[in-house]
């Protein structure tokens, strides 16, 4: 049972060895913290549905060394996004910048909503008028 | 009956989207953002002479193709004949970018299999490769006289795709051969 249990703690610490960006790459913590930050909101495009945070592909570590490069070189946010999507496009993002082109991605879930919204009231509203005990509502 | 018209149409709806979203061939190839827009400035050592370099000025004054090749890319190895035969039949110049490669195996496989470019840009580190927003060996860039990507293809090339995609946009004014 105790060996078992060394097993399986072995087997666990070998797989942090296979993970992504060991140790820190600045010290600075807010570097740090900005770092983590931008990688976990680029899409892998190698590999879409994954970050390039947390990927391993070629693509993706190249992308982070960039990434690092350009936080050392003093560079905004907003300067590595325009860097990204000037060269994968808007969709390399998963956080979308609110511009013309993205706009309809932010406000559909609202108007979802408000559209669904009439829709229920407008049901809400039709049922109540029913008689009580008639659950048929054909007659509108 | 009036009440199931307005969820059918809306099922209808997203049934519309959902076959347009199949039909839509390859999900992982996307819009390149620099058709229309000068090709991206590289100024890289060749590959089979470190001392010799190739970049944006090399392309300029013909149509040519821009491929991005890997001796690790599968799909690659897949359309190297059609290379070669574009090559052979001297139908447009064709320069390759040698993408996170081994120079020695990247040599080793054009003495192998013949090669098709004028010239490829070693890219050892993918900073080029980053720059032409390549994210999947092959890429295929078509770059006009002017220096300009007029188009590209995620995926390895093929006659098809060579008669539909590239063929006619070069048929105006195209290489001289």
């Amino acid at each position: 049972m105790k060996r078992l249990l060394v097993l399986a703690v072995s087997i666990l610490l070998v797989s942090t060895a296979f993970a992504i960006d060991q140790g820190k790459v600045f010290d600075d913590p807010e570097m740090q913290a900005r770092y983590e930050k931008l990688i976990s909101e680029v899409r892998c495009l190698q590999c879409q549905n994954q970050s390039i945070k947390d990927s391993n592909v070629t693509l993706a570590a190249d992308l982070r060394r960039e990434i690092a490069r350009m936080i050392e070189e003093g560079q905004t946010d907003e300067q590595i996004a325009e860097f990204l999507v000037v060269r994968y496009g808007e969709f390399a993002l998963y956080r979308p910048r609110t511009t013309g082109k993205t706009l309809v991605l932010w406000l559909a879930p609202f108007l979802l909503v408000v559209v669904g919204g009439f829709a229920l009231a407008r049901v809400v509203k039709h049922r109540m008028s029913l008689p009580i005990g008639d659950e048929s509502g054909e007659e509108g | 009956m009036n009440r199931f018209v307005w969820p059918l149409v809306a099922v209808l709806a997203l049934l519309v989207f959902l076959v347009m979203g199949l039909r839509h061939g390859d999900p992982r190839a996307l819009p390149s953002p620099f058709i229309g827009k000068p090709a991206p400035e590289f100024e890289l050592p060749t590959l089979n002479n470190p001392e010799v370099s190739i970049g944006t000025k090399t392309l300029a004054g013909d149509y040519a193709l821009v491929n991005v090749w890997a001796t690790w890319c599968v799909m690659c190895r897949a359309e190297h004949p059609f290379l070669l035969e574009l090559a052979a039949n001297k139908t447009i110049p064709i320069y390759g970018i040698n993408w996170r490669d081994s120079r020695p195996e990247a040599i080793r496989w054009l003495n192998d299999l013949g090669d098709p470019y004028l010239a490829s840009a070693y890219d050892e580190d993918g900073r080029v490769g980053i720059d032409w927003g390549v994210y999947g060996a092959p890429e295929t860039f078509l770059v006009d006289p002017e220096g300009t990507v007029i188009y590209k293809h995620l995926g390895p090339l093929d006659p098809v795709i060579w008669q539909r995609e590239f063929a006619p946009r070069i048929a105006g004014g195209g290489p001289g051969q």
